[in-house]
Parts: structure tokens; sequence; C-alpha cells
């Protein structure tokens, strides 16, 4: 069994910085993390490679250089080899645009290491929150996919995913196929330390544009990105809600009905 | 400026990111229930933590001093006790490697890389920093031997925890520590070893410290550590090792201290602004990180004597382990004083952490020994 694990490099901060000019995130001094969903598809991987040990977990990741750090820490963890796909040409793109450069991507990977049975992706990047990657990727490849996933199990030649939801479902999906997870009920494993030694010194190969046979330099990039970002913002902090306590209910509903009536909402 | 290498790094960061997600946030549980926590420690065997300064070929890591003393530091920045597993742990490894045979080293170590603690046994109630007055015995008869005798105060062997013991009897009491004493190394399951009361102690309290009781325990000879007569000098192989092991675990609480203490003096308010204006605090800050900081290059310059078989190891593994010792309870007890009442209840981790330090100058020789060793290395020159 073949295992592509899709990982974004993000930025590992809530206190996100925009540059106003250009309303993008400011990455320059942010520390950057595997995203975390990414993480957990990871451990899903690394969870089916427990019980079938022949089985190969690739990493892929989209993004500058430093985007290799992100794939050195699921060599860490569990990933046999790691591509990374960079080119000044991918930046700029939208998720329409990143699916369709992951897809050609895919491709070429897979006339390395073989094809794909099952392809994991993060539900969402936690930079973007968008959670069209994983979804788009499926329909270039043509393939079966279930999002927001829990955890998975291989049975003969399909698997089970257990979807997150108010009512979980399990759901049977044929091979190949493309999962997107969600964070499951159990923690994603820390690496060994002989693994870790070992990423440190294991080389990525770096696919660029030049790379990818057959891309359309018109679907990548900006100029592949129907989205427009038209402004970027940290939305205001509400004031805090005031508590009324006049100690019984219809006290409460007066007092209410009193504020709503001075600010003539009422 | 010590310099580590992108190895050592990795090791750190790794240790760093594990206790700080998985340990910290159980260290206060583990302290009260005064337990060690299973779970944690399969974890660091699993990761290859607990086995760090074995050679690959036993399943270990093979990796170097310096990596040892930053992953002791990382753990006891978190949980003192757990640290003390890893650091105990790490001075077991090093006897074993230093003094077994190969089919005890095949034997004994890969169980520690599966997640399995071991034990060195020397300390009894009538011998402490007199090692040389221990009493256990070992007769031979025929081809084996048959222990008697109570080992106290020894580390990672619990009720559950503790997989075999580095033991160190008496053979020939005529000879005393020059060929009179004979090293054992014993699976925790040889019938008549028993382990005794677990002491239930101030501090390190997710460390298991325990009585180990030998009663007409019969071992053959192939049990025996390097050879019949070596026990003294086998039980002082492991002092430098373990004295760099405990610097480093009082770095970590030192750290831990320091941190929270730095924090707090920011946030806590009196008198309509932070105590961290208050030119008292302000003078607590900087001799706590002078002091933090001097700990940490001597723990590093013993660490590199040890790694260059350096004949001044003995000389600055005792200054390191004196010194960080003494700076880690120094540092706990004005982290303490800068919380105020706060530090003195449990819901603030310098409370423990006060509690953790105190053993630091006690156990792998006293502050009173260390200074016997520096000053004979001084004098003898």
């Amino acid at each position: 069994m073949n295992i592509l694990v899709c990982v974004k490099q993000v930025p590992d901060t809530t206190e996100i910085k925009i540059d106003p000019v250009n309303n993008t995130l400011i990455r320059d001094g942010v520390p950057s993390i595997v995203n975390p969903f990414d993480g957990f598809a990871l451990e899903a991987a690394a969870r089916i490679k427990d019980k079938d040990p022949s089985c190969k977990i690739i990493a892929m990741a989209m993004g500058p250089e430093a985007a290799k750090n992100a794939l050195k820490e699921c060599l860490a963890i569990a990933a046999d080899k790691a591509y990374l796909i960079s080119a000044r040409a991918f930046g700029g793109s939208d998720t329409l645009a990143t699916s369709y450069i992951l897809y050609n991507a895919v491709k070429k990977v897979e006339s390395i290491e073989g094809k794909f049975d099952m392809i994991f992706c993060g539900k969402q990047a936690i930079d973007g929150d968008t959670a069209q990657v994983g979804p788009e990727l499926a329909e270039h490849l043509g393939y079966p996919q279930v999002s927001c996933a829990l955890e998975c199990e291989l049975k003969d030649n399909s698997l089970e995913v257990l979807q997150e939801g108010d009512i979980k479902k399990v759901i049977g999906i044929d091979l190949p196929c493309l999962i997107t997870f969600t964070k499951p009920s159990f923690d994603p494993r820390f690496p060994t330390i002989k693994r870790k030694l070992a990423a440190n010194r294991a080389e990525i190969p770096v696919f660029s544009d030049a790379d990818l046979e057959g891309i359309d330099p018109l679907h990548i990039g900006l100029k592949g990105s129907p989205t427009k970002v038209k402004k970027t913002f940290v939305p205001q902090k509400k004031t805090g809600g005031l508590i009324i306590n006049e100690g019984s209910a219809e006290a409460n509903a007066a007092k209410l009905a009193q504020l709503l009536n001075d600010a003539h909402i009422i | 400026m010590f310099q580590f290498t992108e190895e050592q790094l990795s090791v750190q960061e790794l240790v760093h990111d594990f206790a700080q997600k998985e340990v910290l946030p159980l260290a206060e549980e583990n302290d009260k229930l005064g337990l060690p926590n299973k779970e944690i420690i399969a974890a660091l065997g699993e990761m290859g933590i607990l086995s760090l300064n074995i050679p690959e070929e036993y399943g270990g890591s093979g990796l170097d001093e310096i990596s040892k003393v930053l992953a002791i530091y990382e753990m006891g920045r978190t949980c003192a006790g757990t640290a003390e597993v890893v650091s105990t742990q790490m001075l077991v490894n090093d006897i074993v490697l230093m003094n077994a045979n190969e089919e005890q080293k095949a034997e004994f170590l890969p169980r520690v890389a599966e997640g399995k603690i071991g034990a060195f046994a020397l300390t009894e109630p009538g011998a402490g920093s007199d090692a040389g007055s221990i009493r256990t015995k070992a007769v031979r008869d025929g081809s084996d031997f048959i222990i008697n005798g109570t080992k106290c105060f020894i580390s990672n062997m619990g009720k559950d925890e503790g997989d075999f013991v580095v033991l160190i009897t008496v053979t020939d009491p005529q000879k005393g520590t020059h060929g009179g004493m004979t090293a054992f190394l014993i699976d925790r399951n040889t019938p008549g070893f028993t382990v005794g009361k677990l002491e239930d102690k101030l501090g390190i309290r997710a460390a298991s410290v325990s009585e180990l009781i030998f009663q007409d325990c019969r071992v053959p000879e192939s049990c025996v550590l390097g050879s019949v007569g070596d026990g003294f000098r086998i039980a002082m192989s492991g002092l430098d090792g373990g004295r760099i092991g405990v610097a480093s675990l009082s770095l970590g609480i030192a750290q831990h201290a320091f941190d929270s203490a730095v924090k707090y003096s920011k946030e806590r308010s009196q008198f309509g602004r932070p105590i961290s204006k208050n030119q008292g605090i302000q003078w607590y800050i900087a001799d706590m990180a002078t002091r933090l900081e001097a700990a940490k290059l001597l723990t590093y310059n013993a660490a590199y004597a040890r790694m260059n078989n350096s004949k001044d190891v003995v000389i600055a593994a005792s200054m390191a382990k004196y010194f960080a010792s003494e700076a880690a309870n120094y540092i706990a007890d004005k982290a303490l004083q800068i919380h105020g009442g706060y530090g003195f209840i449990k819901d603030f981790d310098v409370e423990r952490i006060y509690r953790d330090a105190r053993i630091l100058k006690i156990f792998e020789g006293t502050s009173e020994i260390q200074k016997i060793v520096i000053s004979r290395e001084v004098l003898k020159k």
C-alpha cells in the first residue's frame, strides 16, 4: 500500500500579523509548524503502517524551501520519503491553483514512487482555513473522497472511515481515494530520537513547475487564481456583554425591557 | 560559549516538545500520586530517551554526554521526578556499558530500549556517604552466590517498575573496598529478591525510591558484573556520569523555577505596578540568572570532560553537581519568595519545584562529599 500525506507548513501563532499593503500574512519571524490537521492525517497513515509495515508513506508539501522543515518533521514521525513542490511561479496560488499544482505533483511523484492507494490531507490549514484544497485535489484526480475523518481502517481493498458529525458515520470507500482528517480522540505520536536524527540528514527532492510535465502556466500562481483577496483585517473586539442579575426572572425581564427601551431598540 | 551540534540540538528539541506537551500537564498529578507515570515512562522508552546513551547495536541511539545533559535538563523543566527516572537510567546504562560482558549487555540493554528501567543499588541503612561500609553479603556456594541483605533509597525500583538491578555486595569482608566487594547484574524476578518499602518522599515524587530485600537470593556466577572483588571500582565507575546527570536535573529544576519567577514578577502587581519594577526583585532575578548560567557552564564543561575522557572529569563533575544543586535550591527558594504566599500553595508550580530541589544537594554524593572530592583533587596536585 502506498499512502501520500499532503502537508502544509503554517505559522505557529494565533497572533497573525497582516501585511497592510498586500493583505497577506506576514510569515517572517513567526515560527512554523506542520499544520495540525495534516499531523492527524500523518498519524492516520502511521496507524495503517503499524498494522502493515510493508506500507509506504510519502509526505509532500508545497511551499518555499523552508517548508522542508515541515517535511523533516513528517519524516521524523512516520514518513518514509518526502517531496517538496516549490517554485516562484506557484506564489499567490489560491485553493484552485494549489490543488491543480498538487494534482500535477501527485502524477510526478507517482512516476517515481508508484501509484498512491490513499491520499491523506488535513481537513484545512489553520492559516487559510478554507478546507478546499483536499476536496479539490480529489476532484482533479477523479477519486472518491471523505472529508472530516476522525480515523480510518484498511479493510481488504477499501477503507472504513469514521466521519465527524453530530451523528458519526462509518463510510466505506474504495481505493484509490482521498481522505481529509480532523482532530481524532487520540494524540499523534512523537518522533523517536533515531527517526528525528535520520530525518535531519534526509535529502528532500524539490520539484518546480519545470519538473511537472504538462502543467498549464495559466492555471498556477496568481494567474490561475480566480480568488482575489480584497481586504484582510482583524475584527475589532466587541465589548463585553452585560449580565443582568436582578434576583428574579420577572425583575430581570423588566430590567432588560427598560434597557432595550432606553436604547430605543424597542 | 559552548556550541552544540545539530544532533544535540535536535535531541533537545524533541525532548523539549515531548516534555512540555505531554509531561508538564501531568506533573502536578504525578506529584500528588507519588508514583512514576507508566505511560510517560513507556513513551520515553519508545522514543529512545531512556536508551539515549546506549549504542545502536543494543537498541539505543548511541548519543553523547551533552545530549544526555540536554535531555535530562528538558525533562527536569517539567516533572523533576520523571527526569530523575531518566537520569538514574542513564547512570545504570553507563555502569552496564562500562562493566558488563557481551552476554549481559545483549540481555539487559535492549530491555531499556523497550521502555524497561533498571536500578543501581549501593546505599544501605548504615552505608550512605560511606559506601565502603555496606553489609549486603554474597557468599559463594559452588558455582552460585547466595545474597543476603537490604538496600535502601534505591531509585527506579518500585511496586511495578524496575526490571533489573546493578547490586553491590560484600564477598570478602577482610579485603574491604579493595577486592572485597562484588557487583551483580540481577533480574527483578530472581527468587529471594523482593522490593520492600516504598518511600513517601518530600519531592521528586514521580520517581520511586524503595528498599530492596535479598533473602537467600541464589544467583549463578554469570550474574557477576565485571569480576569478583571488583565491586567497589564498578560502583565508583558511574560516579562522574551520575553527578553530571544530577547537575543536569538541577539545571532543569532551576530553569523551571526561574522561568516561573520571572513570569510571575511581571504579572503580579503591588503598590500599583508589577513587582518586577522593584529593585529588590530585580536583584533576586539577577542573582538567579547568574547562578543558573554558571551552573550550566560548569555542567557542560563536565560533560565535555567526560566525552573527551579527560582526567579532569572527576573534579569537573563534582563541581558541576555541587554548584548546580546548590544553585537550584537557591533559585527555587527565591522563586518561591517572589511568588509570596502564592508560592506556598499547591496551585503554583513553585511549591512543587521547591520540594523537588531539596534532594539535589543529597543524592549522588552530598554537597559536603563533593567538597571533599573537589578539595582532594586540588590538594593532590
